[in-house]
């Protein structure tokens, strides 16, 4: 049982350092995918704490990826820059700077205590209620970063916020997101909310206050998004609109590709979400398989992906994890599967 | 805060326009329970049919017939394939899927028409005014609440007075027993179907006068507003849907006219906060009635 919880933790550790060790491997225009791929797992690792293990959907998550990235690009912009790219920023604001590291920290407790606060009264709605709500959150973070110009660039995009976030820091990142949503899933609080999401009647009639669970992990995974919008602001120069509902549908549909009652889902589902978008876009920029030469037109990488996605949801609606965790014996029965299927197919005849 | 009977007059025309969205969307969730996020872009198809048309230089009612084939076609086509796999499906997985879906449709149509969009100028006449008094009217507010009027009264005697709007309100009770009853699944889900598509192109034929510039995002953000509403005022009835969709337009249209323009950028925040109070105070639906199985936690 010890092995088996082991595991559950290293599959998508070790997921995700594969990752991160192909990304040393190729060049730094093609690396820049694998760090985008890092960054969403982590944001999909932090939209899983609440959504995979509470069972209600979530709309409003990116929006604490935008506090995030808001915080951490706000206090690492360096002080003589900041007037020209936000000029009507509050005093105080203007002359605060922090380093790398305490921006990401930062980052997360400002993310955190927004989920906090806005879940105080959310998190008493459940269903499709719970939805618009956190929707309506996404909408109104996105309508005041985007006009409110005394706590950020407002509508222009983040310039001269330092490229801190490079294969390294994107892959501690991604495994540190991981690490906590694995230590919460197998945490007493952890058990609780998933108790709820299975059966919300026989929890409250043991005594689990679904309300207080459903918070906790709310405010945790809003900490968790925070960091990871800071890792994403300190990827490249972004804009509100990078933060906004194509964000939100691409990270709630690589948790439901990859399966979304599980942590080893999330990941694989972040991962191979985003390869898949990387490679049309490497497509886009024109690509040669075998002696086949050819350059997609642009656009075709949201059309393929997002066709891609609908798909997996129709074929699979379980998620390519079916919602389950990783361990070695299903590893080792999906092997042995396509050996002897495998077999069959060249073996003699003998059925 | 500035009152006029101009602002009112415009807000009444975006609650029927709402109103309507917000039929198609709860006719639909009525039978499949399922919120289909891809209705702004069954409107947005639309739009560029009636653009395609006016470009070409077909007459009016060439681009609406287009219009209605175009968007009737493409609902059929989305229950077909997306709907009917998931039909049993968690609402979750469901909503995924339809936002997908919007976003498919959303990129092919950036894909063929590109970013910038196209006009759909035929029937911009109905944009001027005609003066009532001291009110300016736009001729398309009177269109849009005339024929939102209409449409509301074609569905209540189609869900009144037929078979097929019989099957669907038992459907939308209690699907499983309407089936064991006789009701076929399949035909009553695509008569909801056809009914919500046939209202998205009406929706498109009249926001396309209001707003002639067809570009891939059109609709999208009506359509949030409308779910907000349809879910605001109450799913489990179409009447207090629709009411919830006609409130909603109702209050974004008064506001957006009655705010001074330093203030009206921050109108959705200002919608949505009072969407998010509303949803607390009563998580059922704002006209729903009594207190029903509303869970709360």
């Amino acid at each position: 049982m010890r092995e088996r919880a082991l595991w559950e933790l290293l599959g998508p550790a070790i997921l995700v350092a594969l990752a991160a060790t192909l990304g040393t491997a190729v060049s730094s225009a093609i690396q820049v995918y694998f760090i985008n791929a890092l960054v969403a797992v982590a944001m999909v690792g932090a939209i899983y704490v609440f959504v995979g293990n509470s069972g209600v959907l979530s709309f409003g998550h990116i929006s604490f990826v935008a506090i995030g990235a808001w915080t951490a690009g706000v206090l690492t912009v360096p002080p003589d820059e900041k007037s020209g790219i936000m000029p009507n920023l509050f005093p105080f604001l203007l002359h605060a700077s922090v380093g790398n590291l305490p921006s990401l920290l930062l980052a997360a407790a400002a993310g955190g205590v927004f989920a906090l606060i806005v879940g105080l009264p959310l998190m008493r709605l459940s269903g499709l209620a719970a939805s618009i709500a956190t929707f309506g959150v996404l909408e109104i973070t996105h309508n005041l970063l985007y006009f409110y110009d005394r706590i950020g660039p407002g509508s222009s995009a983040f310039s001269s916020v330092p490229e801190t976030t490079g294969l390294l820091q994107a892959a501690l990142g991604a495994l540190a997101v991981v690490g906590v949503a694995f230590l919460y899933q197998r945490s007493r609080f952890g058990r609780m909310l998933r108790a709820t999401r299975e059966d919300p009647a026989a929890a409250q009639a043991v005594g689990v206050s679904v309300y207080r669970q459903r918070l906790l992990a709310f405010a945790l995974s809003g900490a968790l998004a925070g960091f990871a919008g800071a890792l994403f602001i300190h990827l490249l120069p972004l804009t509100i609109q990078d933060m906004y509902l194509p964000l939100t549908l691409l990270t709630l549909a690589m948790l439901v590709v990859g399966g979304s009652s599980s942590l080893w889902g999330a990941v694989i589902g972040a991962l191979a979400v985003s390869g898949l978008d990387s490679l049309f876009a490497l497509a886009e920029g024109g690509m040669t398989i075998g002696a086949w030469q050819f350059a997609l037109p642009s656009g075709t990488r949201i059309v393929a992906v997002s066709a891609v996605m609908a798909l997996v949801l129709i074929v699979r609606p379980s998620g390519l994890t079916g919602g389950r965790e990783f361990s070695l014996r299903a590893l080792r029965r999906l092997a042995l599967r396509m050996q002897r299927r495998g077999s069959t197919r060249y073996g003699p005849a003998e059925m | 805060m500035s009152f006029t009977w101009q602002t009112l007059v415009d807000a009444v025309g975006l609650g029927a326009i709402y109103a309507l969205m917000a039929v198609g969307i709860g006719l639909v969730f009525g039978v499949l329970r399922l919120v289909n996020f891809a209705y702004g872009q069954l409107i947005m198809a639309g739009a560029f049919a009636l653009a395609v048309a006016s470009e070409r230089g077909w007459s009016v009612w060439v681009g609406i017939l287009l219009c209605f084939g175009v968007v009737i076609a493409l609902s059929l086509v989305m229950e077909w394939v997306v709907f009917r796999p998931l039909r049993t499906e968690r609402p979750a997985v469901m909503l995924v899927a339809t936002f997908a879906v919007a976003f498919l449709m959303q990129s092919v149509a950036l894909l063929w028409f590109g970013a910038l969009g196209k006009t759909a100028a035929s029937l911009a006449y109905l944009n001027l005014p005609i003066a009532i008094g001291h009110v300016d009217i736009r001729k398309i507010t009177i269109v849009a609440i005339a024929v939102a009027a209409l449409c509301l009264l074609a569905l209540v005697l189609l869900l009144g007075r037929t078979n097929v709007g019989l099957h669907m309100r038992a459907a939308a009770m209690d699907f499983r027993t309407a089936r064991a009853l006789g009701v076929r699944a399949n035909r009553v889900i695509t008569a909801a179907v056809l009914v919500s598509g046939a209202l998205a192109a009406v929706v498109a034929v009249m926001l396309t006068v209001q707003n002639p510039l067809v570009n891939t995002d059109f609709a999208l953000r009506d359509t949030i507003i409308v779910l907000a509403g349809v879910v605001v005022g109450g799913m489990r009835k179409l009447s207090s849907a629709t009411l919830g969709g006609f409130a909603i337009g109702f209050v974004s249209g008064f506001l957006g006219g009655a705010l001074p323009t330093n203030q009206s950028q921050y109108l959705p925040s200002l919608l949505f906060g009072l969407v998010i109070l509303v949803l607390l105070i009563r998580p059922g639906g704002l006209f729903a009635r009594g207190r029903g199985q509303v869970e709360r936690v």
